[in-house]
């Protein structure tokens, strides 16, 4: 056995990259509940690769043939209709956990110095997942898949001067069409999901560089004993792999129950209007894309348009986005995580997480004129997050943070 | 020359030259996979004028038919609707059609049409391309009842539109409807993409 293993190491850092990596890889001792997600991305990204190579072995990538290949996948294939839950169910998922594993970030600081790098690569993920997503579900070719790309391709078609032509180049057609759906296919099955790959791997070597953040936001390698191991870390196998196999075993134990008991999550994961076929005569009466969009959907409609324009609120929708980039640098705060964060922080991230909730909501009702004036109260207050953000983070009394992790 | 005399200058003129060079060639390689997003052959030869035979058109009643691969309402509007669509001037954002590129100069007229009674309009949302729902019925207590005079409403997005396909002020949509190219080729039959001859 040790021979072999000589004969690989001495051709591939095999024992290397697992002490680095897992084995001699210290991390702090005090990880808690929020700590679960990061790994739990990676199970679900797994899971969707998995069950998307199969999907793509009975769909047919062709806007006459889409929408029957699905029924044909959920009827017909054997075990077809696990499968294809277990990959619709799956997106939501990705973006439950992902949306957790930012707030984590939110709470704890961990896109602060020396984390900046990890941070952007994050956000970068997260937009790639999002555009993967929305192709995803243009795949099905049904009423929401339709008019879904409609209105989001419809966005680049309000860029000043260039935007008729570009959208025209996007879609490959004068309308959403069979040329859209064949790249969409091709982009959702292989471009993204390499992109993707790449990142995580981009993401994890950055991590590990630095090492984890904590929830006392305190670096564990400033505090090392004789060995030059970290006082405060233990090393990642077998104490954190075997703490993840309880998390991961948990979120199954929710993942399944939605998929065998309500995949179609009451219109939430699977909207009601996709089960009918694309009509390109008529909009569905009510249209929204599916719930991890709808924030920035909120942000697009709330904001009116200038110069006989609808390009400001799509500036807006991206700029909602891309302003996340920018959190290392625009939190001044020298504390990291909200233990001992102070009180105008505590405040502010409070009212931030409410106003991207009620974004969300609003994003899925149809625009009255109350809806459209909270839209707009709450974009302001979204964006006064980040705007304000040197600001609140200079003042207040912060709390002293510990030289060591605490015991909770 | 000896091994101590690397002339770094040149070698950054040659890396810099190389570079550029190497730059150009990938700008060359990546305009066929560009392009190739282009639409095809195909696609351009399927936006073929449509003819459309409106001898059963009943008035108040709207047909959709599709142009490339676009929904274009035609719907038979009676004298009174003509007559209020003036009424609604101030309400509208661009009640003139002074948008050119909205209509053909042909429509560029209060009822937005070359025959009073017979709109054709591109349904298309101008907001975000949605297509918005035909609601001819005066008052309709949802669009602001007694004010509603009937026209179009876009279930994406809230904007309104009247029976002329001009939008209401302070929706989202920023410009009127778009009239395509249309003629008569016989008094019930329209050939829709073609202009009339002049």
């Amino acid at each position: 056995m040790d021979n072999n293993k000589n004969w690989i190491d001495q051709r591939f850092p095999l024992t290397k990259v697992w002490n680095e990596h897992l084995a001699e890889y210290y991390t702090p001792r005090n990880f808690n509940f929020w700590y679960f997600f990061g790994s739990l991305a990676i199970l679900v990204l797994v899971m969707q690769i998995v069950t998307g190579i199969f999907l793509t072995m009975h769909f047919k990538p062709d806007a006459a043939n889409a929408f029957a290949s699905v029924e044909y996948i959920m009827r017909d294939v054997d075990w077809g209709w696990l499968i294809r839950y277990l990959h619709s169910t799956g997106a939501s998922a990705f973006f439950v956990v992902i949306y957790l594993h930012m707030y984590r970030g939110l709470l704890y600081g961990s896109y602060k110095a020396p984390r900046e790098l990890i941070w952007i690569l994050g956000m970068v993920l997260y937009i790639a997942l999002m555009a993967e997503a929305f192709m995803g579900y243009v795949l099905p070719w049904g009423q929401m898949s339709y008019w879904g790309a409609q209105v989001i391709i419809s966005l680049f078609g309000s860029v000043p001067v260039i935007g008729p032509d570009l959208l025209i180049w996007i879609l490959g057609d004068y309308a959403v069409g069979d040329p859209a759906l064949n790249r969409f296919f091709s982009l959702h099955v292989i471009a993204l999901p390499l992109i993707l790959v790449i990142l995580v791997f981009l993401h994890i070597v950055a991590l590990h560089t630095v090492g984890s953040n904590n929830p006392d936001g305190v670096e564990i390698k400033k505090n090392k004993d004789a060995n030059g191991i970290p006082k405060d870390g233990i090393p990642f196998h077998p104490y954190y792999s075997v703490k993840d196999i309880v998390g991961v075993v948990v979120f199954l134990m929710i993942f399944s129950a939605i998929v065998f008991f309500s995949p179609a999550m009451n219109g939430y994961f699977l909207e009601h209007a996709n089960f009918v076929e694309a009509n390109p005569l008529k909009t569905p009466d009510h249209i929204a894309p599916l719930w991890y969009l709808t924030p920035f959907y909120s942000v697009l409609r709330a904001i009116p348009p200038l110069f006989g324009s609808q390009f400001p609120g799509v500036v807006g929708m991206f700029a909602a986005l891309l302003i996340l980039i920018a959190l290392p640098w625009l939190d001044r705060s020298k504390v990291k995580s909200i233990r001992y964060r102070s009180m105008p922080y505590k405040i502010a991230l409070a009212i931030f997480v409410v106003s991207f909730i009620i974004l969300g909501y609003l994003g899925m009702q149809p625009v009255t004129p109350v809806n459209a004036f909270l839209a707009r109260v709450f974009t302001i207050a979204y964006f006064g997050f980040f705007i304000l953000m040197p600001w609140f983070t200079s003042i207040g009394k912060t709390k002293p943070v510990p030289e060591r992790t605490t015991e909770h | 020359m000896s091994e101590q005399e690397i002339d770094l200058k040149k070698r950054r003129f040659l890396t810099g030259a190389t570079s550029v060079v190497g730059a150009v060639g990938v700008g060359f390689v990546a305009w066929p996979f560009v392009s190739s997003w282009m639409p095809s052959a195909r696609a351009k030869a399927a936006g073929a004028p449509v003819d459309v035979d409106i001898t059963k058109l009943e008035t108040g009643q709207l047909v959709r038919v599709l142009w490339r691969k676009k929904p274009v309402w035609i719907f038979k509007r009676d004298n009174t609707t003509v007559t209020n669509l003036s009424t609604l001037n101030g309400e509208l954002t661009d009640p003139n059609s002074d948008e050119t590129s909205q209509q053909p100069e042909y429509t560029k007229n209060i009822h937005r049409s070359i025959n009073p009674d017979v709109a054709v309009i591109v349904g298309v949302c101008t907001h975000l391309g949605c297509s918005p729902t035909y609601r001819p019925e005066i008052g309709a207590a949802d669009l602001g009842g007694d004010s509603w005079k009937g026209g179009f409403y876009c279930p994406c997005h809230g904007s309104k539109f009247d029976l002329a396909g001009r939008v209401y002020a302070g929706v989202p949509a920023p410009t009127n409807l778009v009239i395509p190219p249309y003629h008569f080729v016989t008094d019930s039959l329209i050939r829709i993409g073609i202009d009339p001859k002049a």
